[in-house]
């Protein structure tokens, strides 16, 4: 039988205000656990939420990017369960009134465009977090408690792991553009579950789903729907049925596990906050967000491809982070080729930050820096295979270019007279490899160009070592 | 009689003579209560060191700093956070609860200079009508000490009846301000919803509770509210609209004033006492120069259904909190966390709080929303509507505070609707979040009678307007309970 998948996805965004959505107190990743913390998040008798604006301010920036229609009235209400991460043993969420809906983004899988519909985007407070002992007790940090968050569901019109895959790239960068999370998944900032469910291709009605969480990075969440669909379609081909459950990727074995079967809805007992009033918003601090929205992912791209003649592909890769485009773009600006800064940014430049796990603004490279080097190349000041050392220099300490040249006397020689003399001498030490190449080894070439090298300590501008050395050996 | 029988104003000038001192006021109280808390049983704690201490600061205060409440004993309710001072809600689940903070109102009275004595008793998390729900201790009426003081504020209203403190907080979220001062016989008044800050009232339904002064006289009561009365950054419910000076209002003319008597006010369930006294006070009024009529506030009879769901709900919802995992009562019989939810909920909670949590979780529950709170919301909006229109007409209504006289202690255990149906007159008004007054109107067999003021939204001046010419033109309010006079 052949199935459709159809995957909709919950991701939650950290937003990074100063403080918490309903309290004063600091809402930063990292600190010592419970210091973060206001009598509000322990929920202390007496203590009344007080909504922080910008998280309004944050939520409608991230809404407005992801295309949604923003609510002109908006509410808080509470959603009720026991846990001891929930000090209030409610969350205030938005269940009536959420602060966006109807948005999309669209995405770009094997060449093929498509848009995924958003339903809805609310505000949210975070939970506090537990760690389990294995002496019988558990640990309760609230510092999280009270962290606003977003909360993004997407249409169930995602298809497949790959679409999946593009979405939450997709999501992530516009998010990160407007500069409202960090969104990293490794830090939490960004979480994301999966509702997965396969039907038979044409079949209208939706097959039952199942919850796929504990998705810690965009492959495990690749690798868990590709999973998930498959113990789906071996279920239904061995003429089993589908069971309503939640279910957990194994990072260790790439498979998921039942993690419990849902009996029913969930009660959550909604009611609308008594302690918040209706948030009203104009058209005034609509226009005042949406002037705060710079340009986004899609746009830079087709910039990129249109105005600096960059292929499609290079467009989308520096496009995928706010901190590489802005990074591209001061490069152009400095004056550095558009084509040969792609090409150090999406090659070394990345292969440097992957292998030292580093963001490129905790490296020392600065555009100016990038250009000077792209500069002394073009000009054949330097040759690549300099370069690579000028570079290593720049990423790791910083500076200029031409003054890391001078200072390490890296400049290439191009001056024929003192070629000329490097070579007279390299042929005068090897008169076997003359009658070598006169006999048609081409190999002795390559072996006299590299003592050129050598004597020149690699600064010899190859291609005129080898114009020289061919017109020396035509002399003996 | 005790020094602090005198008047405020009486009280004010010996203070600025320094014929006597705040630290003697204290003391005062604080003999007082010793003399007379052993029959009326008002206070669950008394903070006497913390309070001698900042008694004889203040008296090194300046006179030019001190304003018109300065130096006066103030008692609070037991639901109203205080730092450093165990605050209990008169319940198992917070008998040992120290808050971290204090309210907004708190903060307020230490900035006017007011002496906070102790702690009120009042019934469990504020859920009753006769303070005996509370798991310490039953506080008496001071007219008769086999009779409740009202509730849940009774423990203010028979503290402020006994002499013991001239002012105190109660809240009001049926009538918990009003009822108790009716039987009683003080001055209490429920302000709009949104003119007193919340932050630091242990919530029983936040769309309903409000904070309010219990005192001797109007005036009091005027000056007091002038203190708590206003926007406070920590709850957003609380409104910016100017708080006027109300002891301006005290003119003593309501010429031309226009009073509404709501018929269902004096039908079912109101006794005869009640509402005799009511209508001889409106004779007062009109003798004063007020007009009187008759008004329909026909969506009356939905309120207490309506009233008793939503504030349910509510209440289920802010008693969640209280699981036994951060703080407040731990069952030591727990031995995983359902059983900690489960026990320490079931060991700490009394019935009448079981009863409004299992009502409220009922009302939200998936199937019965729609039904019941939602219908309960749309009750809430024409009981409030009823109101605006009766206010285009009418400068306030009348009605009694209470349908009766105070009930004998223990007298209706056996049957809640009963219980429930003695809220008739007050919880309306928090449907519709206006504010109202109740002041002596009196007796019945030596128990004291309240009317009922209400009036519009943030329009506490004109009750007080009215209040204070009936108190003036009547004496109901200079009399006393004999409990242990001194000799």
């Amino acid at each position: 039988m052949n199935f459709e998948t159809v995957i909709g996805l919950e991701v939650h965004v950290e937003l990074k205000t100063n403080t918490k959505i309903f309290s004063p107190a600091p809402s930063h990743f990292g600190a010592e656990p419970n210091t973060n913390i206001h009598a509000t998040d322990l929920a202390y008798p007496g203590v009344l939420p007080v909504l922080n604006k910008s998280v309004v301010d944050f939520g409608m920036k991230a809404a407005m990017a992801l295309n949604c229609q923003i609510a002109d009235v908006m509410h808080f209400d509470r959603k009720h369960y026991y846990y001891p991460d929930n000090p209030k043993a409610y969350q205030i969420s938005q269940e009536d009134r959420p602060i966006g809906e109807h948005g999309w983004v669209e995405i770009e899988v094997d060449g093929k465009k498509k848009k995924i519909g958003i339903t809805r985007i609310h505000l949210e407070e975070d939970a506090g977090k537990l760690t389990h002992t294995d002496k019988g007790y558990s640990l309760v940090d609230l510092n999280r408690q009270g962290t606003p968050l977003i909360e993004i569901v997407s249409e169930p019109d995602i298809s497949s792991a790959e679409e999946a895959y593009a979405y939450l790239e997709k999501l992530k960068a516009i998010i990160e553009y407007t500069g409202v999370s960090d969104v990293r998944m490794e830090e939490g900032s960004l979480r994301c579950d999966a509702n997965i469910s396969i039907r038979p291709r044409g079949q209208k009605e939706f097959g039952t789903k199942t919850e796929l969480k504990n998705l810690n990075s965009f492959n495990y969440v690749r690798r868990g729907i590709i999973d998930e669909v498959k113990r789906q379609e071996d279920v239904l081909l061995a003429g089993g049925v589908i069971q309503q459950e939640t279910r957990r990727y194994n990072e260790a074995t790439g498979k998921t596990d039942l993690m419990r079967i849902k009996g029913g809805v969930a009660d959550y007992r909604f009611i609308s906050d008594p302690d918040l009033p209706e948030i009203h918003i104009d058209e005034d601090w609509k226009a005042r967000i949406r002037a705060e929205i710079p340009e986004l992912p899609d746009a830079r791209k087709e910039r990129y491809i249109k105005d600096l003649g960059l292929p499609a592909y290079d467009a989308m890769v520096l496009t995928l982070t706010k901190a590489m485009s802005d990074f591209f773009e001061a490069t152009v600006s400095a004056g550095a080729d558009a084509k040969l800064a792609s090409n150090w940014l999406m090659g070394e430049v990345s292969a440097y930050m992957n292998a030292e796990q580093k963001e490129l603004g905790e490296t020392a490279l600065t555009p100016e820096g990038l250009t000077s080097m792209i500069k002394l190349i073009q000009d054949g000041t330097i040759s690549s295979k300099i370069a690579k050392k000028v570079f290593k220099e720049l990423i790791e300490n910083g500076g200029n270019a031409e003054e890391i040249v001078k200072a390490k006397g890296l400049v290439q020689i191009s001056d024929e007279g003192a070629l000329r003399t490097m070579v007279t001498e390299v042929l005068e030490a090897n008169p076997q490899s003359i009658v070598d190449f006169k006999e048609g080894k081409g190999r002795a070439l390559g072996f006299l160009v590299g003592q050129v090298m050598k004597v020149s300590k690699g600064q010899a501008n190859p291609q005129l070592v080898n114009k020289i050395l061919a017109e020396e050996i035509a002399k003996h | 009689m005790t020094i602090l029988n005198k008047t405020t104003a009486e009280l004010q000038e010996l203070l600025h003579n320094k014929e006597v001192s705040v630290k003697e006021l204290t003391e005062a109280s604080y003999a007082r209560i010793e003399k007379t808390d052993d029959d009326v049983q008002a206070f669950i704690s008394l903070n006497k060191e913390v309070a001698l201490n900042r008694a004889e600061q203040l008296d090194q205060e300046p006179m030019e700093n001190r304003g018109p409440l300065f130096g006066l004993p103030i008692g609070i309710k037991d639901n109203i956070v205080t730092k450093g001072i165990t605050t209990t809600a008169a319940s198992r689940m917070l008998e040992d609860f120290v808050p971290v903070y204090d309210a907004t109102i708190v903060e307020k009275l230490n900035a006017a200079g007011m002496v906070s004595v102790g702690k009120l008793n009042l019934d469990e998390f504020a859920m009753g009508s006769t303070t005996e729900t509370s798991v310490f201790k039953t506080t008496k009426n001071p007219w008769d000490l086999n009779r409740v003081p009202g509730g849940s504020s009774g423990g203010s209203a028979a503290a402020v009846a006994a002499g013991q403190v001239p002012f105190a907080l109660g809240s009001d979220t049926g009538g918990s301000i009003r009822q108790p001062a009716a039987f009683c016989g003080i001055v209490g008044l429920k302000p709009t919803y949104g003119r007193v800050s919340r932050s630091g009232l242990i919530a029983l339904a936040p769309s309903f509770d409000q904070i309010g002064p219990m005192t001797r006289t109007v005036e009091d009561n005027a000056l007091l509210l002038q203190i708590l009365a206003g926007l406070d950054a920590k709850d957003s419910s609380s409104s910016p609209i100017e708080v006027p000076n109300y002891k301006a209002a005290l003119t003593g003319d309501i010429k031309g004033l226009k009073i509404g008597v709501p018929t269902e006010y004096l039908g079912e369930g109101v006794s005869e006492e009640a509402k005799t006294a009511t209508l001889e006070a409106l004779k007062v009024l009109e003798s004063l120069g007020a007009i009187v009529e008759e008004v329909s506030l026909p969506h009356s009879e939905y309120a207490l259904p309506a009233y008793y769901f939503i504030t349910s709900a509510e209440a289920s919802s802010v008693l969640a909190r209280y699981d036994g995992v951060h703080y407040g009562y731990r069952s030591e019989n727990a031995k995983n966390l359902d059983e900690i939810y489960r026990k320490s909920r079931a060991e700490a909670f009394g019935p009448d709080v079981k009863r409004r949590i299992l009502l409220g979780t009922y009302t939200l529950g998936a199937g019965h929303y729609d039904d019941v709170y939602k219908k309960s919301q749309r009750a809430r909006m024409l009981v409030a509507q009823d109101f605006q229109n009766a206010f285009k007409k009418y400068d306030v209504l009348i009605s009694p505070a209470a349908p009766t006289t105070a009930m004998a202690l223990g007298a209706e255990e056996a049957d809640i609707v009963t219980k429930y149906m003695s809220d008739i007159l007050t919880t309306p008004i928090n449907l519709a979040g206006v504010p109202a007054i109740s002041v002596p109107c009196g007796f019945a067999e030596g128990l004291p009678l309240g009317l009922q003021i209400i009036g519009n939204h943030f329009d506490e001046a004109t009750i007080y307007k009215v209040a204070h010419a009936f108190e003036q033109a009547t004496d109901f309010h200079k009399r006393t309970p004999e409990v242990k006079e001194e000799n």
